[in-house]
């Protein structure tokens, strides 16, 4: 991608009110066009308005390894994907991030949102909450976290990371940043 | 049979665009070793991932007919994947197991799949066609009739474990591999 495409990117990111809605069509904008993963609650109003989508497809991984998987093959076909996950789902996906994305260079935007912030949460996510973005660094994935007023430049971040390095780039939701849906 | 009289008979039957995903292991070094093609993505580690990435293809370029190439040791990694793949059912996806019952790459440890027929796994979890063929002069009919018939499909090729060590690697390096493929399926 060429500089004056890449100073592009951004044009349909003039600030809005950050919903799940204006998100999700502002990634389609985006050209993001193949989402998967699998659900966690605090996605739960990403996922619901990927359905029904015309423009985009939400699919329905089994695990987070195989939503890699799915992504990757949309890459290779020409169609820019998100990964959406738990961060619990990192540990499914790190091999395939690891021996597969990382060195043959095919890029996902994944979205992940963080349970076990601050050590309150449920047993099981107190772990991984705390060493997710340790995880990420180490495994040298580059990410942010998300919130009302960065989403704009998060997002130009994440591309130019995705085209011109063609590599993965993480975005982190916290709770309460997306509406859930139940 | 062998595995590589398996991939002689396949190869021939398939057109330069297809996209054709390797699974890990000696799979993607027969193929190579064979006829190496531009349209052939060749995966490296990720073992289990060669269907999922299929699906990927098949979903995203439904003009063309997507094969996989897997083992019997990587479908067991991910048999969630056939239910993925059944349940989006592309109808261009053909995908063929070379069952060899073994871990085959790293050193011949038997696989569930002596005992667990994945071809049924397949046809429950709902592909549209699914054949187990034994003989090497099964495979080509078989083969051609499941790229005809609208899939999922399946294809279980029942080899022998003997795979010749001497078999070169394959040399592209998986960046090369990821441009060159996307290149070849436009
Ligand atoms: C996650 C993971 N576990 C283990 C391995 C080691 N490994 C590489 S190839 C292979 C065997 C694959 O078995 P199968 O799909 O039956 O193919 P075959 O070797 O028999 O041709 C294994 C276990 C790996 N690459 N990745
Ligand atoms: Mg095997």
């Amino acid at each position: 991608m060429v500089a004056s495409e890449i100073s592009k990117i951004g044009k349909s990111l003039n600030m809005f009110p950050l919903t799940s809605q204006s998100f999700i069509n502002c990634l389609i904008q985006e050209g993001y066009k193949f989402f998967t993963g699998v659900p966690c609650s605090l996605l739960s109003g990403l996922i619901y308005e990927l359905e029904g989508q015309e423009e985009a497809r939400y699919i329905p991984a089994v695990r987070e390894d195989a939503a890699v998987g799915l992504c990757t093959g949309a890459y290779l076909s020409g169609t820019m994907p998100v990964l959406l996950m738990q961060n619990s789902g990192l540990g499914y996906s790190l091999n395939a991030f690891t021996s597969l994305n990382l060195i043959y260079n095919i890029p996902i935007l994944v979205i992940m949102s963080w349970r076990g912030k601050d050590g309150k949460d449920a047993p099981e996510h107190i772990i991984m909450g705390d060493i997710d973005k340790k995880l990420l660094q180490t495994a040298r994935m580059e990410y942010s976290l998300l919130n009302k007023e960065n989403y704009a430049e998060v997002l130009k971040k994440a591309k130019k990371k995705i085209y011109e390095e063609k590599l993965p780039y993480t975005l982190i939701v916290e709770k309460g940043l997306f509406d859930e849906r139940h | 049979m062998k595995g590589t009289e398996a991939f002689q008979e396949l190869l021939p039957l398939i057109k330069d665009d297809e996209p054709v995903v390797h699974a890990n292991g000696f799979i993607c070094r027969e193929s190579f070793a064979l006829k190496d093609r531009e349209a052939n993505f060749y995966m490296i580690g990720s073992m289990g991932l060669a269907s999922s990435i299929g699906l990927g293809v098949a979903l995203c370029k439904p003009e063309k007919k997507v094969i996989i190439f897997d083992g019997d040791g990587n479908v067991l990694m991910a048999l969630g994947t056939l239910a993925m793949i059944a349940g989006e059912a592309p109808k261009n996806l053909i995908h063929v197991v070379i069952d060899n019952e073994v871990y085959e790459s790293t050193g011949n440890q038997r696989s569930l799949s002596s005992k667990v027929q994945l071809e049924n796994v397949a046809k429950s979890s709902g592909y549209k066609n699914t054949i187990r063929v034994e003989k090497k002069d099964e495979i080509k009919l078989a083969f051609l009739k499941l790229k005809e018939l609208p899939g999922p499909n399946f294809l279980l090729i029942k080899v022998k474990p003997c795979f010749d060590p001497s078999t070169g690697r394959v040399t592209h390096t998986p960046e090369e591999i990821t441009k060159r493929f996307m290149q070849a399926i436009g």
